[in-house]
């Protein structure tokens, strides 16, 4: 079943399962969301819905925007996303909660990693770091870059320092812990990408 | 307010007793065995307790047959039935890693005197 929302990290905590053990967990603010628009088979040749999230002073808009959400009769919302779906298409208008999913669903989430900013080979690509001590003035830099006269060049590829994380990141199969329609709250094993308050998109995984 | 302390706050268990590092308990913990569910306890020192609400944990030391045990329960852990204190130790100090090291006589704790 194609099917998905949007969310907001809140932040990690950790929750007594039903045998009593200790599960780390993911606090998600996931929806309302309303449904924009739908896609269809007969119109656009696939099945798919957007969904809106977060408020946003109207103001922060482009008339566009505006336009395309008071057709629909829907408040202004900061982020706009389209879900394939399968199964019965909600209408627009509809409003999409957390209750699509329950405890022991698997869900892919996506964000966008904390960025670390300009990092070094050893925090970017975990190579090990040199002596810091003793006489030794490697400590944490690039080692080798690889032979000499052949192949007289750097692969490409080579783990080299630069700009890390704030990137999208996916992470796949985590299992649903437990779904809370009424305070809207999605609890999922284990970390998810991105800051506390960072956008996510959460999507039911493929049925195995 | 703060979902993620509400979370929290939702699971914190009001029944347990308050005990310290020093104190002697006896731990009545659940115990699934082949599908049928009895009472284990599980009686003996406590050497810490670490960590803050939900997560928070504490370590009972016991000597059972000449082996030292140790066990570390979650406080709010709902396989905990029930902790009962059985004596409560005077100590020094907050974690009792030191009792470890120590047997026997030496590594007896002594009560702790309640002022009339």
């Amino acid at each position: 079943m194609a099917k998905g929302i949007l969310g907001r990290k809140l932040g990690m905590t950790q929750i007594f399962d039903d045998q009593g053990r200790a599960v780390p967990v993911t606090v998600i603010e996931a929806g309302p969301c309303p449904v924009v628009q739908v896609r269809t088979v007969e119109r656009d040749g696939y099945e798919a819905v957007q969904l809106g999230f977060g408020e946003i002073k109207p103001s922060r808009l482009t008339k566009p925007q505006r336009g395309h959400l008071a057709k629909r009769n829907i408040p202004p919302v900061r982020t706009l996303k389209e879900f394939r779906w399968s199964g019965e298409l909600p209408a627009e208008g509809d409003v999409i909660r957390v209750d699509i999913f329950q405890s022991g669903d698997r869900v892919h989430v996506t964000g966008t990693s904390r960025g670390k900013g300009f990092a070094g080979v050893v925090k970017r690509w975990h190579s090990g770091r040199g002596p810091m001590s003793h006489g030794s003035k490697y400590h944490r830099r690039v080692g080798s870059m690889g032979a000499s006269s052949f192949p007289s060049r750097v692969f490409k590829g080579k783990p080299m320092p630069g700009h890390m994380g704030n990137e999208r990141v996916t992470v796949r199969n985590l299992e649903v812990v437990r779904a809370d329609p009424e305070r809207n709250l999605l609890l999922v094993k284990g970390a998810v990408p991105g800051a506390r308050g960072a956008t996510l998109i959460i999507r039911a995984a493929a049925e195995r | 307010m703060d979902i993620i302390r509400t979370l929290e706050k939702e699971q914190l268990r009001t029944d347990i007793p308050d005990f310290r590092p020093g104190d002697t308990v006896r731990v009545h913990v659940k115990v699934v065995e082949g599908g049928r569910e009895r009472i284990q306890v599980f009686e003996g020192t406590v050497l810490a307790r670490k960590g803050r609400g939900v997560s928070e944990t504490f370590t009972v030391r016991r000597v059972s047959y000449g082996v030292g045990v140790e066990r570390t329960f979650p406080v709010h852990s709902p396989r905990i039935e029930k902790i009962e204190v059985v004596r409560q130790g005077r100590v020094r100090r907050a974690k009792l890693y030191y009792l470890r090291n120590l047997s026997g006589k030496a590594a007896r704790i002594k009560e702790k005197r309640r002022d009339v």
